[in-house]
């Protein structure tokens, strides 16, 4: 399989504290690779590296020429409450092609012709999760970066949100890096987890290693934790 | 030769309306003071220019530029918050200005004197005019993001540092150009009031950008054709012009 990602020593320093400690990966091309770890583990530090937003030391090389696409934790309805712009405006940074943006919502089950002219911060918790993921998806990701996209999310929203990663990544090969505190979605979803709490605590296909030890040393307590059989 | 009162009107709208769209960006951000410490440290330069009697517009810009950098060189050394750097630096500044000041222009240097305006002002602030609207139209959208998420814009190749430095020199012109218009007092109104009421009135971002480009403009000569009808100083009125559109922009506030 096609390589997409190196991660080799990478150690991330703020302010003098170590958040991340000499951790190494690799992400192959499809993959869902997904970053599971308490909070304050470095689950987010590592996105920001890994975009090179900030700082770091090691290496981290992304496949050549790759387009990523990124949605931040806790990025929410206030954020736009008290901004005067519509959903068309936002879409009109990265593009002013209206037939393009309406096909991305009609994607996401979005109906343009409701909310173009709505403020974001007008929407439904669900449409305005599908309104972000057709923003990051217009720039037609090959990677894509989510960082808890289901916080602000009922159980339909993070049922669509999956289904639809799920559909995309089939048809064109997209690789998704998700952090999740979801064990459901690791199972059920991911094709390597990485356990981090400042290292890697463990790296590889969830069932072999994904263990009630691991997790118990992961989170520091008993987790009520159930291993579900798909097949 | 231009008439002076157009001078005033003319030089009015061009602060004015620059004034109204970077504030229209300054909410956004919740940065909202930050105009207000800059046109503090113009004082020094203010002072300095009634001393020695060159131009208010030159000393102010030079003084704003000189408190920032050493505001910015305390940042590197010092460690310390740049609330707390900016808070001292900005008191200094305003103590220095004092004990140059010659008192029988205090008034003028805290909120102004439209009749000091003249056709070096005019041409100034036209350029000044020019360039921050066409800058000002080419950072819109992505200051704005910006203002939504910085890991989004940075995402999107925006660097904040770098569109932070282009607004924080536009707002220092636009400061340094307003001493003569409210003075140094009432800067922070002057770009923050118009803002205010286009973001009550606007739906979108192009109304937005519109609204507070127009509406500070026109706000401020306004205030200044008012002094003239009514002999009272411009810079109070056009702050009052401003806080009476923002009370009836309520009536309009978008839900």
């Amino acid at each position: 399989m096609e390589k997409i990602l190196e991660v080799k020593n990478l150690t991330v320093k703020l302010d003098n504290e170590i958040i991340i400690d000499n951790l190494s990966f690799e992400i192959e091309k499809k993959e869902v690779f997904c970053i599971l770890g308490p909070n304050g583990a470095g689950k987010t530090t590592l996105f920001k590296a890994l975009l090179g937003l900030i700082p770091f030391s090691g290496k981290i090389k992304w496949k050549e020429g790759i387009r990523i696409g990124y949605l931040p934790e806790r990025l929410s309805k206030m954020h736009f409450s008290n901004i005067p712009m519509t959903v068309k405006d936002f879409f009109f940074i990265k593009t002013k092609e209206l037939s393009k943006i309406q096909e991305y919502l009609k994607q996401v089950g979005l109906n343009p012709s409701q909310i173009l002219n709505k403020n974001p911060s007008q929407l439904s918790g669900g449409q305005f999760q599908r309104f972000l993921i057709a923003w990051v998806f217009i720039s037609e990701p090959q990677v894509l970066l989510l960082d808890e996209p289901t916080t602000n999310v009922d159980v339909s929203g993070e049922n669509f949100l999956f289904n639809f990663l799920a559909q995309e990544r089939d048809k064109r090969n997209l690789t998704i890096l998700l952090i999740t505190h979801d064990l459901d979605i690791v199972y059920g979803f991911a094709t390597k987890v990485l356990c981090l709490y400042k290292k890697a605590l463990c790296w590889g296909i969830p069932r072999d290693v994904l263990t009630p030890q691991l997790l118990e040393k992961l989170y520091g307590t008993k987790l009520k934790f159930y291993i579900h059989k798909h097949d | 030769m231009i008439d002076s009162f157009l001078q005033q009107i003319l030089v009015g709208f061009f602060v004015g309306s620059i004034a109204g769209v970077l504030g229209s960006l300054m909410i956004i951000k919740r940065m909202a003071l930050v105009s207000g410490p800059l046109g503090h440290l113009a004082l020094p330069g203010v002072a300095l220019s009634l001393v020695y009697n060159f131009n208010m517009f030159l000393g102010a810009l030079l003084s704003i530029l000189a408190g920032s950098i050493v505001i910015w060189i305390l940042k590197i050394i010092s460690k310390l918050h740049l609330e707390v750097l900016v808070g001292i630096i900005f008191a200094s500044f305003v103590a220095l200005g004092f004990l140059f000041l010659p008192m029988e222009h205090a008034e003028e240097a805290l909120v102004g004197n439209i009749l000091k305006i003249n056709l070096s002002d005019l041409l100034i602030s036209f350029l000044v005019w020019l360039i921050g609207l066409f800058v000002l139209w080419k950072i819109y959208s992505k200051m704005i993001l910006l203002g939504i998420s910085e890991e989004l814009a940075k995402n999107e190749e925006i660097h904040p540092k770098k569109y932070y430095l282009i607004y924080l020199i536009l707002i220092a012109l636009i400061c340094a150009l307003s001493v003569k218009i409210i003075g140094i007092l009432l800067t922070a109104a002057l770009t923050i009031l118009p803002a205010v009421f286009a973001n009550n009135l606007s739906r979108n971002i192009n109304q937005y950008f519109i609204i507070s480009f127009l509406g500070g403009g026109i706000g401020t000569s306004l205030g200044i054709l008012l002094s003239k009808f009514f002999s009272l100083p411009a810079g109070p009125l056009i702050i009052l012009i401003f806080a009476t559109l923002f009370v009836i922009s309520l009536i309009f506030k978008r839900k």
